[in-house]
């Protein structure tokens, strides 16, 4: 071993095509990416640049047809078979029929995890979230807000290193996604995860991320990375800040340039 | 109290208005018969009188609701359980076999549409099959199986709940392929970031999201096994049962004993229907189910 730690996600020369009954659809085209351990990446772009299917390809949930991609140094496949990442849909995907604690044990469960090891991690994940004191309330008594905080903590429950979000607040009103947004931020400073974040947000972007990868569509490809001067700390006031318009409107020059809806 | 009233006053109403329906219907369908009696007794009834004539004849083309009511309580609280004109002794033939029947059944559609949700080839080869099998005419193939299952020496019970046996197992094996396929992309996706493996995503997930759809085939099932039962119970030779009951009437032009086994049969049905529908109320809230 040189030392070096590999890097969590690194694809090469990335490109998946589906094949529909309208022809082929190439969804991702050429991508290049290393995403190092603890970073914070967002991935944004309009629909149907790809950003959900290339986080779908670091999941192992879509199969790339063609160049590579590795997970923790290994495949996607073997990494997801390790169970190396948590996985936040766009809807909380509860189970209605459980509740939140037996919710956040679902993977344990799969795991084949002990009564014992399950409940002390339930406790933990829960506490990061917030959500102490909701173990035994059903999904459908709780706000979307609280859904999704306890679909992160399932996602977190297993104590994998790397957090895998598509969209995760996309369906909530803003001032409780500015909330969620907070909340994240700190619990990923607590945690040291490595997160990927897919969004078409740009102020969540930029807040949240350490780099931003900007895509364009047909075919999705990566247009611009813009590394974030950010500080690690960030109130939600550095929205205001100028450091943070100038991120901003990078990003959004980025998507302008990749912009193919007005051709 | 406020779902008691509102099922109950618009319940009530279509059924006080099917009661009128009925007496009318009773006066009209009996008069040529009545008619024909005073003829030939050389009597002219008041049409008040005539009315109540054909509200109390011995073998009624349409028998009165009142007739049925009272023949229907005389045979069920008056006459001892074990005597055959009991309805509750008949009722109960029917309902053991129909609750067999109706078990087999509900066994029998989860197991096949366990088959065709997890291999491919059952859900081509069999589906078909299953839906060829419910237009057949049941009347049709009741006899054949008592006769068959007779000539081997089975009979009784088990005859008759096999023909319950195939009516009911149809929309069990529907509703539960629709049930273990309703989950959502998303939750397979979730179970296959766990790699989960087939049985796990089976009871951790397609299992409990069935639950609701097994259910709702179940009501239709109990009933439909209960007509099972009955028709089963025709070519038996009208030993006993809700359907011999049926068929003796039939026999005899006992119209009010038809109709208040009619009567006993839909009882039973509702009570069935009832049950189930108690049933999945209670497994819903135990499985975290939202009150209505």
């Amino acid at each position: 071993m040189t030392g070096i730690s590999p890097a969590v996600v690194a694809a090469s020369k990335l490109g998946l095509t589906f094949q529909t009954n309208d022809g082929p659809v190439q969804a991702l085209s050429n991508v290049d990416l290393t995403i190092g351990k603890g970073e914070f990446v967002s991935f944004i772009g309009p629909s149907g640049c790809g950003k959900t299917t290339l986080l779908r390809v670091i999941a192992d949930l879509e199969k790339p047809t063609s160049g590579t991609i590795s997970v923790n140094g290994m495949t996607a496949e073997q990494a997801r078979e390790k169970r190396a990442y948590g996985y936040v849909f766009q809807a909380a995907a509860l189970f209605p029929w459980r509740t939140i604690e037996r919710n956040v044990a679902l993977p344990l469960e799969i795991m084949g995890l002990s009564r014992a090891a399950q409940a002390e991690r339930i406790k933990r994940t829960l506490d990061l979230v917030n959500l102490s004191g909701f173990e035994k309330k059903y999904p459908w008594q709780l706000s979307g807000g609280m859904q999704q905080r306890a679909s992160i903590a399932r996602a977190l429950a297993f104590d994998a290193d790397l957090l895998l979000m598509d969209e995760p607040f996309g369906a909530l009103d803003e001032i409780v996604r500015d909330h969620l947004n907070e909340q994240l931020l700190e619990l990923w400073s607590r945690t040291n995860k490595t997160i990927c974040f897919v969004t078409h947000s740009i102020p969540e972007a930029v807040y949240l991320s350490t780099r931003i990868v900007v895509m364009s569509p047909r075919p999705g490809r990566v247009s611009d990375i813009i590394e974030s001067t950010l500080p690690r700390e960030r109130p939600l006031g550095i929205r205001e800040t100028p450091e943070f318009l100038a991120i901003a409107a990078r990003v959004r020059d980025g998507l302008r340039a990749g912009h193919s809806y007005d051709d | 109290m406020d779902t008691f009233r509102d099922k109950l006053i618009p319940v009530t109403s279509i059924l006080a208005g099917v009661v009128v329906l009925w007496y009318v219907c009773a006066i009209i369908l009996n008069a040529p018969f009545q008619r024909d009696l005073d003829t030939r007794a050389n009597e002219t009834p008041e049409i008040i009188e005539f009315i109540g004539k054909t509200l109390v004849q011995p073998k009624p083309t349409l028998p009165a609701p009142h007739q049925v009511a009272v023949n229907f309580f005389e045979n069920t609280f008056l006459r001892p359980i074990t005597s055959n004109r009991s309805l509750v002794y008949n009722a109960w033939v029917t309902l053991s076999s129909t609750l067999l029947g109706f078990a087999f059944g509900t066994a029998l559609g989860i197991i096949i549409a366990v088959g065709i949700v997890h291999v491919a080839t059952l859900d081509r080869s069999l589906m078909p099959w299953i839906i060829a099998s419910q237009t057949i005419p049941i009347l049709a193939v009741a006899p054949m199986i008592i006769v068959v299952l007779a000539a081997v020496g089975i009979t009784g019970l088990i005859p008759k709940a096999m023909i319950s046996t195939y009516l009911s197992f149809f929309p069990v094996t529907v509703g539960m392929v629709k049930g273990l396929r309703s989950p959502e992309i998303m939750y397979l996706d979730l179970m296959h970031t766990y790699n989960a493996s087939a049985s796990q995503t089976f009871w951790k997930l397609r299992v409990p999201a069935s639950v609701p759809f097994l259910f709702t085939s179940m009501k239709v099932a109990v009933a439909a096994s209960l007509v099972g039962a009955i028709v089963g119970e025709l070519p038996t030779g009208a030993v006993a049962g809700i359907g011999a009951k049926l068929l003796a009437g039939a026999y005899y032009s006992q119209s009010i004993d038809i109709w208040s086994a009619l009567v006993a049969g839909s009882i039973v049905a509702a009570l069935l229907v009832m049950v189930v529908g108690i049933a999945g109320r209670l497994v819903d809230r135990a499985m975290g189910g939202r009150p209505a």
